[in-house]
């Protein structure tokens, strides 16, 4: 995969493409595309893949004037059409997934076919979702991983916390990236996408792990309910990085939108 | 020098092992902590101490607004102020202050303000903070990315709003008012002195520099760690020209206990702040600081939230007496140890404007008031007249009407059936 830039309305924006093929384009979601960077590269087997950076993540620069979700909708339209794609697959995971679908419900005449992996963006009182923005990071991959012993070790490597060096690159990091990702987030992550479902027309295929504990599978089922005629595939012993953890599992479903 | 007497109003009933049963003092503290019937004698009390302060000549008494916070019991720091502005007659009331971006619209912070202002005659101090991350984004549930654009627009509005004397639209991003107009208006013209309370960032020396704000630093680590954060300030003043370097732009707030010996003050205080530094300031560290609060270049600079956790990870280690006092967490001791230091950290901070926590912790009432006495009869009188050259700097205090009524001055037993027909 490359790291490239295109320019937008309102900043230039960074994007992984590489591959053959159909039109892919994979929105990340809130811990960005560093755990992504296989399951990238094994989709780019299948597909044309471009997977562009939320302003902030990564080394991308940040862009204060996307504020709420209507913003972020344009603009990550915007850069659908620098790129030049019409009618892309569109593949989001979490944060991204919840970007893909508002995406797909203001413009359902131009997405086809949408692949939501354990996307954001409904909310069920009775089951309240973990609050990421208020998590240490020795607390995250009991909630990201199917094993988390796995998971703590693949998220602590490198990390130095006594190093105030590491420590304060790692501050920034995360004011950036989840600073941008709160935009649409924080407190709660529902920004009224469940009253616009209804009007998503693509053939979506709703991707799960099954043993996911930061947007447990229950969320599956209300996403399901709200897009006609979407159909659910649950991958067993993933939890919420299922791209991370089952990358062809995640590939051959996506697959079936091709 | 002004001195403000200044109550957190904590919760003096935390169990012993709350550090180890509780995650956070704040924002998901257990709230079958809260007893309602304990806590209408303990407002009282506190409120008691403010009223107390009010007699010994202090220059203001000072509360402030937290939320879902078990060493800060006021939401609203403006229904104290009006309880106080009735109670007390001459001294300032520091409200320091409404978090101006949490209300909605945040004109009702220039009407509360006014209508302290017209209580109490002109006494009031304004305080306006961005508010701590858990109190405005965990508590208030602010996006804390957009959390200082939200706060600049409120300044704005409640600037306008005192400042133009005809009703104006007011087109803002996060606020749009057709017709602003505010009834009553404050006293003081065209607005009350305007404290900012902050935690280090540019952004807010700047915020402070272009308005003609105060800077106040109301840390909990006490003067020898505020030291570098106050220093950049002044770093800051100086690049930017500023006209001049008066210290009342500054204000520090420090804990401090007098007794008549350091021997004395250890013995009757030490358990208090034990209980304020090792229950009271446990907040969970995942609350310190939401992603996008604190701004990218105040986190480059190194500037971290007071709340965070110690670089090795983990809580706070429990701070003994000594290390508190040494440490300069605390000024605590005689009257002449406390001058010294509280001399030293004025001067050192270059601070006119002095936020004294006297009530610590689970401080019964006796030995605040017996330290805050000792303080104001044999502390302050020596403190006041550090920086002589900048006396007559008023920018930054009240400045209370002339002629002042006395509150519940009606007349107790009268004939009103003559005065009313007397009056007509």
């Amino acid at each position: 995969m490359e790291l490239k830039t295109v320019k937008t309305e309102h900043v230039p924006v960074r994007y992984y493409e590489g591959g053959k093929g159909q039109s892919l384009v994979f929105l990340h979601g809130a811990g960005g595309l560093d755990l992504d960077q296989g399951f990238l590269a094994a989709l780019a087997e299948k597909f044309h893949v471009y997977a562009p950076l939320v302003p902030g993540y990564g080394d991308s620069e940040e862009c204060p004037e996307l504020r709420d979700m209507l913003d972020f909708t344009l603009h990550t339209w915007d850069v659908v059409g620098a790129l030049g794609l019409k009618d892309p697959v569109l593949v989001g995971f979490s944060m991204g997934g919840m970007i893909a679908s508002e995406m797909a419900a203001v413009v359902p005449n131009e997405v086809s076919r949408l692949a939501l992996i354990a996307p954001a963006g409904l909310w069920i009182d009775e089951h309240p979702l973990p609050d990421i923005f208020s998590m240490l990071p020795f607390e995250f991959p009991p909630y990201l991983f199917h094993d988390p012993a796995a998971g703590a070790k693949i998220m602590s490597a490198g990390m130095d916390m006594s190093d105030p060096k590491f420590l304060q690159g790692f501050l920034v990091q995360t004011a950036r990236q989840l600073g941008a990702a709160g935009k649409i987030m924080f407190p709660i992550p529902d920004r009224g996408l469940s009253s616009r479902l209804y009007r998503i027309k693509a053939k979506t295929i709703l991707i799960w792990g099954s043993s996911d504990k930061l947007i447990p599978p229950i969320y599956a089922q209300a996403f399901r309910r709200g897009i006609a005629g979407s159909e659910l595939v649950l991958i067993p012993d993933a939890g919420h990085v299922a791209p991370f953890e089952k990358p062809q599992e995640v590939i051959r479903a996506i697959s079936r939108l091709a | 020098m002004k001195f403000t007497w200044f109550n957190l109003m904590p919760w003096p009933y935390l169990p012993d092992d709350f550090r180890q049963k509780y995650r956070s003092v704040w924002v998901d503290i257990d709230s079958k902590l809260f007893n309602p019937e304990k806590s209408h004698e303990l407002y009282n009390m506190y409120i008691d101490l403010l009223e107390h302060a009010g007699t010994l000549g202090f220059d203001g008494i000072g509360v402030n607004e937290h939320h879902q916070n078990a060493y800060g019991l006021m939401p609203s720091p403006n229904i104290i102020a009006a309880g106080l502005a009735r109670r007390t007659r001459d001294v300032g009331l520091v409200v320091l202050g409404a978090s101006i971006a949490l209300y909605n619209p945040p004109l009702r912070v220039a009407e509360e303000f006014a209508m302290l202002d017209c209580i109490s005659g002109g006494r009031l101090i304004a305080g306006f903070p961005v508010g701590t991350s858990m109190d405005t984004n965990f508590c208030y549930g602010q996006i804390p990315a957009l959390t200082r654009e939200k706060y600049r627009e409120a300044n704005e509005l409640i600037m306008r709003a005192w400042h133009e004397r005809e009703p104006f639209a007011f087109n803002g991003r996060y606020t749009k008012l057709r017709y602003v107009n505010i009834w009553p208006r404050p006293i003081q013209q065209p607005h009350p002195p305007i404290h900012i309370p902050g935690g280090g960032s540019i952004e807010t020396f700047d915020f402070c520099l272009d308005n003609t704000y105060s800077y106040s630093y109301l840390s909990f680590s006490g003067y020898v760690r505020g030291k570098a954060l106050m220093q950049s300030y002044w770093d800051r003043v100086a690049e930017r020209n500023t006209p001049d370097t008066s210290p009342y732009r500054a204000g520090f707030a420090q804990t401090v206990c007098v007794a008549d010996t350091d021997e004395e003050a250890e013995r009757l205080y030490s358990k208090h702040v034990s209980y304020f530094y090792n229950r009271c300031l446990h907040v969970f560290p995942g609350f310190a600081d939401a992603p996008g609060y604190r701004t990218i270049k105040t986190i480059q600079k190194g500037v971290l939230s007071q709340y965070a956790p110690p670089a090795s990870g983990g809580l706070f280690p429990q701070l003994s007496w000594k290390e508190m006092v040494e440490g300069g967490y605390i000024i605590a001791g005689s009257p002449e140890t406390v001058r010294q230091r509280m001399e030293e950290m004025i001067k050192g901070l270059r601070v006119g404007n002095v936020f004294c926590l006297m009530h610590i912790g689970d401080m019964p009432k006796e030995k605040s008031m017996y330290s805050t006495q000792l303080f104001a009869e044999k502390v302050m009188p020596k403190l006041r007249n550090i920086f002589p050259e900048y006396a007559s700097d008023n920018r930054f205090w009240c400045k209370p009407m002339a002629n002042r009524v006395s509150p519940g001055a009606l007349p107790a037993e009268v004939d009103l059936r003559a005065m009313a027909n007397a009056d007509d």
